[in-house]
């Protein structure tokens, strides 16, 4: 235990803007997972692969000499259709069937995944660099790298702009329906199968943006990506489904937990907290729903 | 009819005493030895150097003129498998490699958690093993009889930094800030640094631990720019390394001395150029390192040869790797026998020079002839790095920097 956090309050100060910085990312991709999980009730164990596979487009765009902040618009397109690509191979024939199935199935997608990855691109860490400097604030004793700057500031655009889409457009609009009830959606001529496809897709582009800016920011390999289905699937916990400030919040929230945690405990027990939290978590709701049940009876 | 059966017959026949002739320990004039390598999983790049180093020292020695035993030559000839970088494989294969195809002598795997896995194994057969790729110290208290690796152990890697800070330091000891991975390796390395700190009376006032799956430790280094240490000691792998020079350079972290473990593997100089100037890396080659061998020669000749046939500079996993056949060879010849027991006396005697460097075995089965070099990143104007030996004295082929010149200076 070291409490090192509260006796200065500079640190304090660096550990919850670090925290809100990365919470904005890791609300990113638990709206995508949230997307799919509300409409088509799979939960994606594969979600952090999808981003380690974003964060490699990146990587092979600045290896090339591309500037990796491109990635955020080059990864997505490309993720988008490999998403779809998993949907006509794999999800379309869970889709209708229990959880179970599909948990499994997307396990198995997720191994799949970082053996390809392992494979192709082999087991180095790697990292982008976006060359960005660092901002110095309260006299330079809080320090904020850029490029974190940057991926929050992407991640609120990306998340905005998906917003306005699911409200105005067509797709939207049927997505929405689809997540309500999907055989009324399917009645009034909703093509569902479509939507499925799509909203897969979408999610698999959330997932490539937030990969391409983990690469610009923290680093990447082909088997870091479980610790952020576990966040994702934590923060969906939280939040519920269909309820973006929600996901935002409790984000933002996971993020600064995050930091604490690792002052407090140590950056042993960074990744272990959020387990440890997801099952407190899980047991209060748990023990909350049992209250009400009884209630009801 | 009669034909038919007359060739299936043979076939088997064939088939029969090829598998018991090709599986046997010494085959004709080859010397088969076995190995389980990670070609896939976490450590198939550092798998991939180490079978490279192994081929390479193979095809070199059978080229030379092979393994002289009882007047006769003979040829090295290695079985792979792949161990998936996973511990249990690991053991299995090497069950498989003794039980099934007969190996008598074995080489070992990449990484000190996987030599964990497959030491009882060979310990159990009494089959000798020369190991070039486990370090951790645990290795070498168990008693093992049949285990001998050629490199030195892991609490010895950073050993000579805090000594060199606290010489430079004028003899008093230095305070010292460290973070370590939660794996055998690293957490050996740590122990080495806290009998440092004991005999030098160094204060330790940072101590972290790190995750399996790091890729942030902000936190730590927060705390260094707090508290100002003399000595930050980073060991976490490949992902250490990297992460910390990134955040390092980020958050503008000024520490006069940097000292970390993997910066070969990581590519450090490669991935970051000049935000990895003056980091400190221990290793246990470096290819200016004048030792010297009938093989390979030199150092600086055995990383030309390798970069003619691979296509890249060779890391010291692969040189160490290719010292381990040399190490081989040599016990062969004393032995004059292939005897496992003979083999493994002859292996406990052994005290030669190679390119890679002394090697002698302690009775705990780890090399206690060669020390670990430190090097350090040093890069010219033109933003091209280069990693220099700097510790050990004897070897240095530039001067230390110390300290490192602050972020604002830079």
């Amino acid at each position: 235990m070291d409490f090192m956090v509260f006796q200065y309050p500079m640190i304090t100060v660096q550990a919850c803007l670090d925290g809100i910085l990365l919470g904005v990312l890791f609300a990113l991709i638990a709206y995508g997972m949230a997307l799919q999980w509300g409409v088509m009730n799979i939960i994606n164990i594969a979600q952090g692969d999808l981003v380690i596979l974003g964060g490699y487009i990146a990587y092979f765009m600045y290896l090339y000499g591309i500037h990796p902040a491109w990635g955020v618009i080059v990864a997505p397109v490309i993720m988008f259709f490999v998403g779809v690509g998993i949907y006509k191979l794999v999800i379309n024939k869970v889709v209708d069937r229990d959880l179970f199935i599909s948990i499994l199935a997307t396990f198995g997608i997720s191994i799949l995944f970082m053996q390809l990855m392992n494979f192709a691109f082999g087991a180095d860490v790697v990292l982008a660099n976006s060359g960005y400097g660092t901002t110095f604030l309260f006299d330079s004793n809080v320090v904020l790298p850029n490029s974190k700057i940057f991926s929050a500031v992407v991640s609120i655009v990306f998340a905005i702009c998906l917003v306005i889409y699911m409200k105005k457009s067509k797709l939207g609009r049927a997505i929405r329906a689809t997540a309500q009830n999907a055989r009324a959606a399917k009645i009034l001529g909703v093509d569902t199968e479509k939507v499925y496809a799509a909203t897969f897709g979408i999610n698999a582009a959330l997932c490539g943006v937030a990969g391409a800016l983990i690469s610009i920011t923290f680093t990447i390999h082909p088997y870091m990506g479980l610790p952020y289905t576990i966040r994702s699937f934590m923060i969906v916990i939280v939040a519920g489904l269909g309820n973006l400030p929600g996901v935002a919040l409790s984000g933002m929230g996971l993020g600064v937990f995050e930091e604490f945690a690792d002052y407090i405990l140590g950056t042993e027990f960074r990744i272990g907290s959020v387990f440890l939290l997801l099952v407190i978590i899980l047991v209060y709701r748990r023990f909350k729903l049992s209250r009400k049940r009884e209630y009801l009876k | 009819m009669n034909k038919i059966i007359l060739s299936f017959i043979s076939a088997i026949a064939l088939l029969l005493s090829s598998s018991v002739t090709s599986f046997a320990k010494v085959v004709g004039d080859k010397i088969v030895l076995g190995a389980a390598i990670s070609l896939t999983g976490k450590y198939s790049s550092n798998g991939v150097h180490t079978q490279n180093g192994y081929n390479m020292a193979v095809d070199r020695i059978n080229s030379m003129g092979g393994v002289k035993v009882g007047g006769k030559t003979y040829k090295f000839e290695i079985i792979y498998y792949d161990d998936e970088s996973n511990p249990k494989r690991a053991a299995q294969l090497a069950e498989r490699l003794i039980s099934q195809d007969k190996v008598e002598f074995m080489l070992g795997p990449y990484s000190s958690g996987l030599t964990k896995a497959i030491a009882p194994v060979t310990e159990k057969y009494g089959v000798p093993m020369v190991e070039a790729n486990g370090a951790s110290r645990s290795l070498f208290t168990k008693g093992y009889k049949y285990l001998f690796a050629v490199l030195a152990p892991a609490n010895l890697y950073l050993d000579v930094a805090i000594r060199t800070a606290v010489e430079l330091n004028g003899g008093k000891g230095v305070r010292i800030a460290q973070a370590f991975e939660q794996d055998a390796f690293s957490q050996d390395v740590r122990l080495g640094i806290l009998d440092a700190a004991k005999e030098t009376g160094s204060e330790i006032i940072i101590d972290d631990k790190l995750p399996k799956e790091l890729n942030d430790m902000a936190a730590t280094l927060v705390k260094v720019k707090q508290m100002k240490p003399d000595v930050l000691v980073v060991s976490g792998h490949t992902k250490g390394a990297l992460t910390a020079i990134r955040q390092i350079a980020e958050m503008k972290v000024d520490v006069p001395m940097l000292a970390m473990t993997h910066c070969d593997a990581a590519k450090l100089s490669k991935q970051h150029g000049k935000n990895s100037q003056y980091a400190l890396c221990a290793s246990q080659w470096h290819k200016t390192l004048t030792y010297k061998d009938n093989f390979f020669k030199d150092g600086m000749t055995y990383a030309a040869d390798f970069q003619k046939e691979f296509g890249y500079d060779p890391p010291y996993q692969s040189a160490e790797s290719s010292a381990a056949l040399l190490v081989f060879k040599d016990a062969f010849e004393r032995a004059n026998s292939f005897d496992q027991k003979k083999v493994r006396d002859a292996l406990a005697a052994t005290n030669m020079q190679t390119f890679y460097g002394n090697i002698k075995f302690a009775p705990g089965g780890q090399n206690v002839d060669k020390p670990m070099v430190l090097f350090q990143v040093m890069c010219d104007g033109a933003g091209k790095c280069e990693n220099k030996v700097v510790a050990p004295l004897k070897w240095a082929s530039a001067k230390l920097i110390h300290p490192i010149p602050k972020w604002s200076d830079r």
